[in-house]
């Protein structure tokens, strides 16, 4: 009877472990969670904790010193560059190892191994997506480039070494909070994964076209009006290079395949497809101003560039300090160097040039096996990749990806994106992604660079993500490049999903180097870039459609740039944060133009006052830009959506800035009428329309108490896993798409950084994260009040003399 | 008297465990001091209960406490869906001390076979 009672008690504790050990019961092992000796008390991280440090690792070359300032920046100073970068990788480690797992696990389609495959397997789908898209296939192919020039292998080794220093010396305690929260443990770093990271990067910035939904669009709209509709050069644009700068003759002759024209004009067949895209404001601003413009009489470069706010932060602030190599800026977690910064003799600052790098072709197979597909008039051989997912509480699934020449087929009758639909079709995607190039070896050689021939040099080699690389030294140069590997399209190449069957229809080439756009010291005295088109149709290229290549903020900085004198880095940081709205500039006085207002009533015409007095700046606490949003899209409902409705399949309509365009040129433009009544409406009723159908939303909004444009937007920044309790949510920001300030929902100024390059650099910068990672750390969240005041901290370029600076908070020594 | 030195005694040999084997060495350490220092079943649960008690809430609210409860205003909006460091901080003890009582009332009764 004792030894009955006595195992009953003992199961029963058992069991109980065994409960609070696992996810078998509670949605959290809690036991092991909230265990303060193991669990995540042991990432309550002291206010006052002690940084400093004394590390051995016999991979080390030398001695090197790490000074941590007040805000957790790193100043490392090394004796030589394999330990620069392995203590770079091991501070990347230290502050943000889980995120720098999880953004590699992301882009190799990896995430169902922690996280599951999802409600109705969207995290499963995402995972094939990415591998069907070939991420890690294009990862592979930039190893050799990688691995086989001296210079890159020996910065990627270290780099993986120092990562994997850090992650030798930690026990289960020590892990990252969200390691607990997933139950999983840190897998060793490989250069392969900052090739996956690059992917990533790649996938954000040059992921990006529409060829599906155009493809739908012409199967429904003859040539004519798909040109109004997606107009290749945009009537309000300002080129990146001016209009009227004279370019080269191009190098290349295209021929452009005979059947071409008959084929695209009318497509025949549509596309139910749902690609998972990047999001479409993955832009940024950056200009430079010459010292001609400037009070010190130098150059000031300023950069900005716009993508997902997350929590922990992409970007890692850091100086990096060698006896050859002294560069001060923001890191990618992940990989090797400074991607966005300066030097002691220039600075760099990048925004993307969004151009169509990626293509899908129809490919036919000769059967069912898919062992052989056509391809000028014969059969080939394709190979398959099985690709095996494994799933956190499941079995693991496989899917077998089927890869041609061309590329591998990422949709088909067993994937057909976010969505599921009856597809019997084979698209393979050709993607320049799938050969990157060595992006670490440039990132290397822009840190080094001295003068306007080192950049150049080194953007000779880089392939994607292709950026508008800004560049201004201290001896007085401003220079800006749209720099990366374009194919050299034949006029509409690219635009629809074109037949995988006919070698006309691929890539004939690269558009030479030097003929990329590019500009020099112009006389304007300043350069800028914001995501528009880069050149206008006197360029000799075809561009085609690539992101949607905004335009308005390209138009508010170059108006402002130009007006402006004697300017300081303090009137450049109140350019960066910005809410004047210039879209809202064009469009209220078109809207107020067409507007019945004896058609309104009492209630309509109380919003449209105060619409009409609005000072056009999307500040937070502004109505205005709520009731001019609301308008716009019930506008946009009005005019497109009647019409849009006729394709079957995915589509998108036009860019605001068309439709806006289209309305100022022509009143009576075909969209207007709604096709779905027997009237012909004029643009005065749908405006008028199109308002009144906005303002029962708008008393909504009011009740609701968020008709003010900050809790109407209602900026996040939110935590990778989009865990809300480590996010932080409803921020007092202003600005929005179309804005300098280009801050949306959970989108916008990832850095805003200024440097003015006078003898003594004077920089300011800040970014809406903080350095920790940990989200029980004070430094996990440090920067985001201050960004979201759009106000700046100083930038100290620390001296090897000033190890006794007050600034100074630790230090940590490395010896081997 | 043996009550408080079987607290003291569990919480001691529990935290030691701790620096080197998983949460679930306060059962170990529970039913060790339970089946060596003898009491009552019920009044070895409850020393059980005390001693991981004291020993995790004392331990998690000092962390917390050298934190600014920053992390705990978080995990506890995560894990208890409302924002209450001190709460967390005694879910957090309840958990242990119920492991560690059940562990030494376990014990005892494995004392009662052994020596009877």
């Amino acid at each position: 009877m004792r030894i009955a009672v006595f195992l009953f008690m003992a199961l029963l504790t058992a069991g109980l472990v065994y409960i609070l050990d696992t996810t078998r019961l509670l949605p959290a092992p809690l036991g092991k969670l909230l265990s303060p000796q193991q669990g995540v008390w042991q990432n309550a991280e002291p206010v006052n904790n002690n940084f400093s440090d004394e590390l051995k690792f016999p991979k080390l070359k030398g001695k090197a010193h790490v000074y941590l300032d007040e805000n957790l920046v790193p100043h490392v100073f090394a004796e030589n560059g394999d330990d620069l970068y392995f203590i770079q990788g091991y501070l990347h480690a230290k502050f943000r190892l889980w995120q720098m797992e999880f953004q590699v696990r992301a882009a190799a389609g990896r995430l169902s191994e922690t996280l599951g495959a999802g409600d109705n397997n969207a995290i499963l789908n995402y995972d094939r997506g990415m591998r069907r898209l070939g991420m890690v296939y294009g990862a592979e192919n930039a190893m050799p480039e990688i691995e086989g020039n001296p210079i890159t292998k020996s910065i990627t080794d270290s780099y993986t070494d120092g990562v994997n220093a850090f992650i030798e010396d930690i026990d289960e305690s020590q892990l990252p909070l969200e390691y607990k929260l997933l139950g999983q443990n840190p897998e060793k770093w490989n250069t392969l994964k900052t090739a996956l990271l690059f992917q990533y990067m790649a996938l954000d910035l040059a992921g990006h076209e529409d060829d599906f939904e155009h493809h739908n669009a012409a199967s429904v709209f003859p040539k004519e009006v798909f040109e109004k509709l997606y107009p290749l050069y945009p009537d309000s644009l300002d080129p990146i290079i001016p209009r009227g700068t004279p370019f080269m003759q191009p190098g290349l002759a295209l021929n452009t395949p005979a059947t071409a024209d008959s084929l695209f004009y009318p497509i025949k067949d549509t596309i139910g497809i749902r690609q998972t895209k990047p999001d479409k404001d993955n832009g940024s601003n950056n200009w430079a101003v010459a010292g001609s413009k400037t009070k010190s009489g130098r150059p000031i470069l300023c950069n900005d560039p716009h993508l997902g706010l997350n929590l922990p932060s992409l970007w890692f602030e850091m100086q990096l300090h060698s006896p050859t190599h002294n560069m001060y800026g923001v890191s990618l977690p992940g990989a090797p160097g400074i991607i966005i910064g300066f030097n002691d003799y220039c600075a760099i600052g990048l925004t993307n040039a969004g151009r169509d790098v990626r293509d899908y072709y129809e490919m036919k197979f000769k059967d069912d096996s898919r062992k052989e597909y056509q391809f000028n008039g014969r059969w080939k051989a394709s190979t398959f990749r099985i690709e095996e997912f494994k799933i956190k509480g499941a079995a693991a699934y496989y899917d077998t990806v089927v890869y041609t020449s061309l590329g591998p087929v990422m949709y088909d009758a067993s994937f057909t994106g976010q969505n599921r639909v009856k597809n019997n079709k084979n698209y393979v995607v050709y993607w320049l992604a799938h050969h990157p190039g060595n992006t670490p070896y440039v990132i290397h050689q822009l840190n080094q660079a001295k003068n306007y021939d080192d950049y150049v040099e080194a953007l000779r080699y880089f392939v994607v993500p292709a950026q508008n690389f800004l560049f201004a030294s201290k001896t007085g140069d401003i220079a800006i490049w749209q720099n990366g590997k374009f194919p050299a399209r034949w006029k509409g190449q690219g635009d629809f999903v074109m037949p995988g069957t006919d070698s006309a229809y691929l890539w004939q080439g690269f558009i030479p180097h030097d003929e990329n756009p590019h500009l020099m010291n112009p006389s304007r005295g300043f350069l800028s870039s914001a995501n528009q088109l880069p050149v206008d149709s006197a360029y000799p290229y075809y561009l085609g459609f690539g992101s949607d290549y905004p335009v308005y903020r390209g138009v508010i900085i170059n108006r402002m740039l130009s007006k402006m004198n004697n300017i300081t880095p303090d009137d450049m940081q109140k350019m960066q944060v910005d809410n004047y709205n210039v879209f809202a500039e064009t469009a209220r006085p078109v809207l107020l133009k067409y507007i019945k207002e004896d058609k309104l009533n009492a209630e309509e015409s109380k919003y449209l006052s105060r619409l009409k007095k609005w000072n056009l700046r999307n500040d937070p606490a502004e109505g205005g830009p709520v009731i001019f949003n609301v308008w716009f899209d019930s506008l946009e409902n009005a005019v497109w959506g009647d019409e849009f409705a006729k394709i079957k399949g995915v589509y998108k309509w036009p860019q605001e800035s068309t439709l806006i365009d289209n309305i100022i040129k022509d009143s009576a433009f075909s969209f207007i009428d709604n096709i779905n009544t027997p009237d012909k409406e004029t643009i005065n009723d749908v405006v008028t329309i199109a308002f009144q159908h906005a303002v029962p939303s708008l008393q909504q909004l009011e009740r609701d108490d968020v008709l003010s444009w900050a809790k109407f937007k209602g900026t996040g920044i939110r935590h990778l896993l989009r865990l809300p309790a480590l996010s932080r949510m409803n921020l007092p920001v202003g600005g929005g798409s179309h804005i300098i300030n280009a801050t949306k929902d959970f989108h916008g100024p990832s850095w805003r950084m200024v440097v003015q390059l006078t003898d003594e650099t004077e920089a300011y910068g800040i970014y809406p994260g903080g350095q920790s990672g940990n989200p029980g750390s004070r430094y996990y969240d440090s920067f985001v009040n201050t960004w979201a005041a759009g106000k700046y901290k100083k930038l100290w370029v620390m001296k090897e003399n000033e190890t006794a600076d007050k600034r100074v908070k630790w230090k940590m020594s490395f010896t081997k | 008297m043996k009550f408080i030195v079987s607290v003291l005694l569990t919480a001691l040999l529990a935290f030691a465990a701790g620096l080197y084997l998983p949460w679930w060495s306060i059962a170990i350490a529970s039913f060790l001091v339970a089946s060596v220092l003898y009491q009552k079943p019920l009044l070895s649960f409850l020393c059980g209960f005390t001693a991981i008690f004291l020993l995790w809430g004392i331990l998690a609210w000092l962390r917390s406490a050298g934190n600014n409860h920053i992390l705990a205003a978080k995990a506890s909006l995560l894990i208890l869906k409302t924002e209450n460091p001190v709460l967390l901080i005694l879910v957090t003890g309840l958990i242990g001390a119920v492991t560690g009582g059940l562990a030494a009332w376990s014990g005892t009764l494995f004392r009662r076979i052994i020596k009877k």
